[in-house]
């Protein structure tokens, strides 16, 4: 009886262990699952998103408040359509905010910055922000910087 | 001549194990029902194989932790991006080291255990009593011990996981000083639940790998001392190799 006891308490305490490990792995370490809060999406449209994925963070003052939930091209005004969901409890964000595309460090990804404006009125569910600026293209940073040298040249 | 005839005969034996071990997993998948009946049975190896390796898989999860916190801080810490730690670490341990690592100290733990345990009751003719009693040894002896690895497997891995996890975050934040929220938020902005999904199938085809090739060997296993003790060597031996090379397959298929 003692023997059986035994066994059942530490296989009991095993699968115990087990299963919360497996709670910890799905529900902390990702994104997704439990914890998920109340949203609401707005839009803004960008010319260019760069590296900008899907599920980047979205942070107003370098405080995460929200998620790219999608991203579309607009067939017609072929310029790139985000989705944005964001956190209810920051239902008050001016509607003439800006939003840029940001990147993180030297490896990190792309995220979307919202800078604050000066509107009374509030952003709300299925807004569009229209300020955007679009991510900074390094290629085209470079050719720019080249350009502006050469005419600098030419002034001498 | 002699080598050709050498390779061919090699050659054969393999595919005539592979053969006997695949038709062997098929007559355990079959008494597999049978042996949920045998509820407490499986309970009991379920203790066995999973709540005696709980030491090793904890204390191996957890240094196997500290070493990819330094090591993975180390060299973030060359392209200034100390803060995907948590990211790389748990990503790292979730899709690859936990699974296959734990496969591996399964076998070294709870694979010999189950081919000798096996090998030991044949060479003693215990196997042969329960025949002439009329009980099938596949359903009372060697289906209980497969279904209890196949069973502890999963959670042998979570809890290896999560304290690879834990140990990495002693060491990146507790002591590095990563920054907490950061170090949680990457990690959860990198790692997707198709990651975790990933991890949990790989843990469960090691499973069944690792616990079929514990009882088949133990099983097939000479009945002699020298037999057995060849038995959990081969044990260890074909459960590695078949790990890994499972594990790039599922890694090649799902990528």
């Amino acid at each position: 009886m003692q023997q059986t006891r035994t066994v059942e308490l530490g296989t009991g305490l095993f699968v115990f262990l087990g299963i919360a490990a497996l709670f910890f792995l799905t529900t902390q370490t990702t994104g997704t699952g439990m914890g998920r809060v109340e949203t609401y999406t707005v839009t803004a449209r960008f010319d260019n998103i760069g590296g900008l994925t899907a599920r980047a963070p979205v942070t107003m003052a370098g405080v995460t408040i929200g998620r790219v939930e999608k991203i579309a091209l607009d067939p017609e005004r072929l310029d790139a359509v985000v989705t944005l969901q964001i956190d209810r409890q920051f239902d008050q964000i001016p509607e003439d905010s800006e939003a840029s595309i940001l990147t993180a460090g030297l490896l990190g990804g792309n995220y979307i910055g919202l800078g604050a404006g000066g509107s009374l009125d509030s952003l709300r569910d299925g807004d569009e922000i229209y300020l955007t600026q679009s991510a900074l293209v390094l290629e085209s940073l470079i050719s720019r910087f080249l350009f502006s040298q050469s005419e600098d040249d030419d002034d001498d | 001549m002699g080598l050709i005839r050498e390779i061919g005969a090699t050659l054969v034996a393999f595919l005539r194990a592979l053969g006997s071990m695949a038709i062997f997993l098929g007559r355990l998948i079959i008494y597999a029902p049978a042996g949920l009946l045998r509820f407490r049975l499986v309970v009991q190896q379920v203790h066995n194989t999973g709540s005696l390796s709980l030491a090793i898989i904890m204390l191996s999860g957890f240094f196997v932790g500290l070493v990819l916190g330094l090591q993975g801080f180390d060299l973030l810490r060359r392209f200034n991006s100390e803060n995907v730690l948590g990211g790389a670490v748990a990503l790292g341990l979730i899709k690859e080291l936990g699974p296959v690592v734990t496969a591996l100290l399964f076998a070294g733990r709870a694979g010999t255990a189950l081919a000798s345990e096996i090998g030991l009751m044949k060479a003693t003719d215990q196997l042969s009593a329960m025949e002439m009693m009329a009980v099938d040894p596949m359903k009372r002896v060697v289906l209980p011990r497969f279904l209890g690895g196949v069973i502890a497997m999963p959670f042998l891995v979570a809890i290896f996981t999560a304290i690879g996890i834990f140990g990495a975050w002693m060491i990146g934040v507790a002591w590095m000083g990563v920054d907490p929220g950061v170090f949680w938020s990457q990690m959860q902005s990198l790692v997707s639940m198709d990651d975790v999904r990933e991890g949990i199938f790989k843990s469960i085809v090691f499973g069944v790998a690792a616990s079929l090739v514990a009882v088949y060997e133990g099983y097939t296993a000479w009945p002699t001392a020298e037999g057995v003790g060849r038995a959990t060597t081969r044990t260890v031996v074909i459960t590695a190799v078949s790990v890994l090379i499972l594990d790039y397959m599922i890694t090649a298929a799902l990528l």
